[in-house]
């Protein structure tokens, strides 16, 4: 079942254009990679999804984006509820400057989600677990969230991402700040959660989209040149460029 | 190697060792020139903390007193009459003196010896009727004559301290009763025309007071002003002009603002003259610009990765700004305040022109009471002829100096606590 649908999508930064008619359909409780050459325009598609494009003065996105029928790309859109459904993990760990606990309970404390300290403790204790930090961090939830390592901070700020329970999680290079081990943790962390949430993923990382993912979009110059299940993508393009750019013949 | 590149480098070595040179010299220059101001204000300065005292006996008698009741109540001692005991106190130091020469004994004390004589028995009822000791303020001359900064050997026309007066000065000295103890006055005391009983009490409470309303006024205006222009404000050329106009207003001297105080503060709202309030609000205009570039600068160094985590937890601008980019900017705002208050610290000009140069003899308990401020107080001061006056600049040049010094640690203090906080 198709949880976003894109149709010609044409993102402009001021007068330059940076993506060229993208559309594409997002199945739910999958995970989608996005993967493609630096500066094909992975992360402007992705951001456009949440509208954090919306933060870029000079950014201007037409056509349409649907999630559950609900028309993102239009001005009468609630942001604010459309970001409490669709969560992001950004490339580099970005965690509020105060405690783990903060952290995790700041969504559900301006979304209105709990109704009490023990329904919140029970919420950042579910999120920690989700995002495999809970036995790390249990007995200091009250330090300070930039204190962690990096690859603690990236999965305190999935924890975040998760605790408001986004029906759309969208993750841009969750792992190019991290070692093998951490990678490891989070690709798990993907699987686990893509039975309740859709995922969007952008990697860098071949084999990432191949372990973790279940349809991929390749992405070459602001364009979506082949979009299609992970499977056929990397063993059986149908496009050159993307034969070439998977055995990393460029890129 | 070939000599040609080995020329080459050793030119580049000296060009290096001429530059480090250069900045220690000018290293060296600037801390000179702050040795030498330094203990140019401390010698001058440090011999105002002392206060110079006469000690003497004086007789409380009754008669004298003009009181009549057995045991008088505390009003009757109130209103005796001080002038005779107080006036024997004095010539008691050289009875041979002729009645008609009296004067040069009296002028060795401040003219508020009555005053101090009074206030002794109304402390200590119990001695009417007792020779006791007191202490008296000397008098100015005195003062400069104990502490070695008044010439003696000059012509004694020439001196405001007579051959007669010294020769006292120099027996009571011997005896033990002139006595050096630090100056408590110089701090609890009003301005005076005597240098002997001038203080920095008004002058310190009007800048505290002047610095508060300054900074009540200063501070959410600039702080609102800065959150709006750099947080919600769309970048267009209309913005543009208002960045530029404020970091103009922050090269407007400051003399420029005094007149604005006096034009509008002092002849259109009518607000009462040579008060703290009107100093600090004309203050605030000099330190709205200081502190909104501070606070924008703190607010641009934010990181943006913050601010994306807010908005994609579904956080409104708002609540983005409230809860995370301006509580990551206090510090820095903070800091900047603190300096741009302590520039205003320093300003005299403005507060000149809406006429909180005037004498203000009495120590002001609210922002609306007339008050002077330290550097205006050193306006007036340096501007006495009085020797008294000179150790006095200083002293209050310290005060101030310290009260700046306070105020950078303050802001340094401020910035590192606070600043640690995000990788
Ligand atoms: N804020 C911006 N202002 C102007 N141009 C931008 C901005 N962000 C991205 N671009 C341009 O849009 C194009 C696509 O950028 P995007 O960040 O989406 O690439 P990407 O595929 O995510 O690359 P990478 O893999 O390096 O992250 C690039 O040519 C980039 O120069
Ligand atoms: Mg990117």
């Amino acid at each position: 079942m198709s949880k976003i649908k894109a149709e010609n999508v044409n993102v402009y930064y001021g007068s330059k254009q940076a993506l060229f008619d993208v559309s594409i359909d997002i199945a739910e409780k999958e995970v989608t990679a996005l993967i493609g050459p630096s500066g094909c325009g992975k992360s402007t598609f992705l951001r456009c999804l949440n509208r954090m494009n919306d933060v870029i003065e000079i950014c201007r996105v037409e056509g349409s984006i649907k999630m559950d029928n609900l028309e993102l790309n239009s001005r009468k859109l609630d942001v604010v509820r459309l970001r409490e459904n669709v969560g992001m993990v950004f490339q580099k760990p970005n965690p509020f400057p105060k405690t783990i606990y903060e952290n995790v309970a700041y969504g559900p404390t301006i979304h209105g989600i709990a109704q009490s300290k023990e329904e919140m403790d029970q919420i950042v204790e579910t999120s920690l677990k989700k995002a495999a930090l809970w036995n790390e961090v249990k007995d200091r939830l009250d330090e300070i969230g930039t204190g962690l390592s990096g690859g603690q901070q990236q999965r305190l700020c999935i924890a975040r991402a998760i605790s408001v329970s986004p029906e759309v999680i969208l993750m841009d290079e969750p792992c190019s700040a991290l070692d093998p081990i951490a990678t490891a943790q989070i690709e798990e962390l993907i699987d686990d959660l893509k039975k309740e949430v859709t995922i969007v993923i952008v990697t860098h990382s071949m084999s990432q989209a191949a372990r973790v993912s279940q349809k991929t979009g390749f992405f070459h110059l602001g364009k979506l040149i082949e979009f299609g299940p992970t499977d056929k993508i990397f063993k059986n393009p149908d496009n050159q460029q993307t034969q070439d750019y998977i055995t990393g013949r460029f890129g | 190697m070939n000599s040609f590149k080995k020329n080459l480098l050793k030119k580049r070595y000296n060009a290096e060792r001429r530059f480090q040179w250069y900045g220690k010299i000018a290293i060296g220059l600037a801390l000179t020139f702050l040795a030498v101001f330094m203990f140019q204000i401390f010698s001058k300065g440090y011999s105002a903390f002392q206060k110079t005292w006469i000690v003497t006996e004086v007789h409380y008698d009754k008669e004298l007193l003009l009181i009549d009741a057995e045991s008088p109540s505390k009003d009757d001692l109130e209103n005796a009459d001080y002038y005779d005991v107080a006036y024997k106190a004095m010539t008691s130091l050289d009875p041979g003196l002729p009645e008609e020469e009296d004067r040069q004994l009296i002028q060795m004390v401040s003219y508020k010896y009555e005053t101090e004589v009074k206030d002794l028995l109304l402390k200590n009822p119990d001695f009417l009727g007792k020779i006791v000791p007191i202490k008296l303020t000397a008098s100015d001359d005195v003062d400069q004559v104990h502490k070695g900064n008044y010439p003696r050997d000059i012509p004694e026309k020439n001196r405001r301290v007579n051959d007669y007066q010294l020769q006292i000065y120099d027996m009571l000295n011997e005896r033990g009763d002139i006595l050096s103890e630090f100056n408590i006055s110089f701090f609890t005391s009003p301005d005076s025309r005597e240098a002997e009983l001038a203080g920095i009490a008004s002058s310190f409470m009007g800048t505290v007071f002047s610095i508060l309303v300054c900074l009540a006024f200063s501070f959410p205006i600039a702080v609102l002003a800065a959150i709006y222009l750099e947080e919600f404000a769309p970048k267009n050329k209309f913005t543009d002009f208002i960045e530029v106009n404020i970091n103009n207003l922050a090269a407007v001297p400051s003399i420029v603002f005094g007149l604005l105080g006096l034009g509008v503060l002092l002849a259109v709202f009518n607000l009462p003259r040579s008060t703290p309030l009107v100093g600090g609000i004309t203050l605030s205009l000099m330190t709205l610009p200081t502190i909104i570039i501070a606070a924008r600068a703190s607010l641009k160094a934010v990181p943006p990765s913050i601010r994306e985590a807010a908005l994609a937890m579904g956080a409104s601008n708002m609540q983005t700004t409230m809860h995370h980019t301006v509580p990551l900017s206090m510090p820095g705002t903070l800091s900047g305040t603190i300096i741009g208050l302590a520039q205003a610290l320093g300003e005299t000009a403005p507060l000149i022109l809406i006429g909180m140069v005037a004498f203000v003899n009495t120590i002001p308990g609210t922002p609306v009471d007339p008050a002077a401020s330290l550097p205006v107080q050193i306006y007036i001061w340096s501007e006495s002829a009085e020797r008294g006056f000179v150790e006095k600049v200083s002293a209050c040049i310290m005060v101030l100096l310290a009260f700046l010094i306070l105020m950078n640690l303050a802001a340094q203090i401020v910035r590192h606590k606070f600043e640690k906080k995000w990788s």
